[in-house]
């Protein structure tokens, strides 16, 4: 066991260039070399999803992953989201009651902004699907669910209009489409270019 | 859990890993997307004491035309092989049953050659290169070969790929024009495994199946090809009645497993149920 390689990657907009153990998982590296405990650790089975980033604009289970495969990567913590936390999606979960604890929920704004990316007007089964590797012990989900469907609303899905969901007619602020121009600077994909 | 200490090669050739694999011997491992290997190191369940990554190797991967084939290479990842329009266009029973495979932050990373060469009898693409036909491509110290996917699969978890022997991708033969495909899959929960998958293929004519071909997965060891419901179905009408009498027969060639998931019988039953539904959807698609 010799060699320690050098990664370099772009983390929330910073260049890192380190040297790593290559059994150094990127959760830890994240979180314990570099002090990003925005994303926790939930499972030792790949199952949750908490610990979900986006590697080179991409979802990614942070802890299925080495450090050293980032290597040459651009990496988008929930850190690294929106500078003051008020992603399209970040408020809309705040909003529509989509946490309890909390524990869940980086992963799962991650992975539901990865969702709208590939499918900006998702239906309410597409949502569910798009989320089946997030695992959330408290909420039930129907939160979460809507929060989705209210942030593809205000980033302004096309079908939102024609076919608005039952449950975002009945959210605070859920006019379709009411505060996109707000926002639009927001970077939909987590400001990694996809 | 921390996975045992390794060292680490990321080869940029396909010469580079199939040398570093020789190199490493018998304590070396491939590594692809880490979405199986990755979990069995945090669970200390593998302790390789090199791992070579084909991350790097530009060559394994995507998917490209080759003349009556479709290439496929092994490092091309699962959500590549969704957005690809050939694989839509000449094996669209491989995009069906991907989209089945985890979750989407999996399939960001897996690898189609990754799941093959896992050969976890649970894995839902084994079946779908058993029911395509597909040859596997492997590379090695003694140079390439290539592989039956009926040969392929030997048992639990096992390939006939030797130690230092590299999957380089997979060969699918371009004969699936008019055919229609289906993965009927049964799983409890969200993201997980399938207890029984069931991959089907149908060529119709005048109004009847003229041809069918079934792959069972997690009904054995290893993928089943599911000859006996084949052939009862080659010839029945497309309605659903016919189909399920054929489906009837959908167990005959497995020996499928009883673990903490399902009994056998019941695995059985499902085969049955499921294959009727599977040869349904595919003869209407
Ligand atoms: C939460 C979760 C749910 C999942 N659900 C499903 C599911 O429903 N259905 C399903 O089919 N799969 C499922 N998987 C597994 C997933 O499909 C993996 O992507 C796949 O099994 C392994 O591919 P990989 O590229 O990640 O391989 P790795 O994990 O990198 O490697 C797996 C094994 O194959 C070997 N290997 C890899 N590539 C090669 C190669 N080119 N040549 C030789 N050997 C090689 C490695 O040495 C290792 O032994 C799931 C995984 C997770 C984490
Ligand atoms: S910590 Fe649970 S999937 Fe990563
Ligand atoms: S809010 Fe507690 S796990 Fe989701």
């Amino acid at each position: 066991m010799g060699r320690v390689p050098r990664v370099h990657t772009t983390i929330d907009g910073v260049v890192y260039q380190d040297e790593v153990e290559p059994r150094l998982l990127l959760i830890h590296y994240l979180r314990d070399r570099l002090g990003k405990v925005g994303t926790p650790i939930g499972c030792d089975t790949s199952n949750c999803g908490a610990c979900t980033v986006h590697v080179d604009g991409l979802s990614v289970k942070s802890c299925s992953m080495l450090a050293v495969q980032a290597d040459g990567c651009a990496i988008t913590t929930i850190e690294g989201l929106a500078p003051d936390g008020g992603h399209p999606v970040q408020r809309a979960f705040a909003d529509c009651h989509a946490l309890q604890c909390g524990y869940c929920t980086p992963g799962m704004v991650m992975a539901a902004v990865d969702l709208l990316r590939e499918n900006p007007d998702p239906s309410e089964a597409e949502i569910r699907e798009g989320l089946e590797g997030n695992l959330c012990r408290c909420t039930g989900y129907v939160n979460i669910v809507r929060a989705v469907r209210a942030a593809a609303e205000e980033m302004g899905a096309p079908g939102a209009r024609i076919h608005p969901a039952p449950e975002a007619a009945v959210l605070p602020g859920g006019v379709p489409g009411a505060e996109s121009a707000a926002h639009a600077s927001a970077p939909a994909g987590g400001g990694t270019g996809r | 859990m921390i996975p045992a200490p390794f060292d680490y090669v990321r080869p940029d050739s396909l010469a580079g890993a199939v040398a570093a694999l020789a190199e490493a011997g018998e304590d070396a491992k491939v590594l692809a997307g880490g979405q199986s290997l990755l979990p069995l190191l945090r669970m200390r369940l593998a302790y390789p004491e090199v791992l070579v990554d084909l991350g790097g190797i530009a060559e394994l991967r995507g998917v490209r035309d080759d003349g009556d084939f479709l290439w496929i290479g092994a490092a091309t990842t699962h959500y590549e092989v969704l957005h690809s329009s050939l694989v839509r266009e000449h094996c669209a029973l491989l995009a069906r049953a991907t989209a089945t495979v985890a979750d989407p932050a999996v399939r960001h990373r897996g690898t189609i050659g990754g799941s093959l060469a896992h050969a976890d009898p649970a894995g839902d693409l084994p079946a779908v290169a058993l029911v395509l036909d597909a040859r596997m491509a492997v590379s090695g110290p003694d140079g390439v070969r290539e592989l039956a996917a009926a040969d392929f699969f030997v048992d639990y978890l096992t390939t006939a790929m030797d130690d230092g022997e590299v999957l380089t991708g997979l060969r699918v033969p371009k004969v699936w024009a008019g055919w229609g495909f289906h993965y009927e899959k049964f799983a409890r929960t969200a993201q997980s495994w399938a207890v029984v998958g069931v991959a089907a293929a149908v060529r119709e004519r005048d109004g009847a199946v003229a041809e069918a071909r079934i792959g069972l997965t997690n009904m054995g060891a290893v993928p089943v090809r599911a000859r006996a419901a084949e052939s009862a179905a080659a010839g029945a009408g497309l309605a659903a009645g016919p189909l399920r009498a054929a489906a009837e027969q959908a167990d005959a060639e497995a020996a499928p497993p009883s673990d903490l998931h399902a009994q056998a019988d019941y695995r059985r039953h499902l085969a049955r149920v499921l294959t009727g539904r599977a040869l349904a959807a595919a003869a209407s698609g």
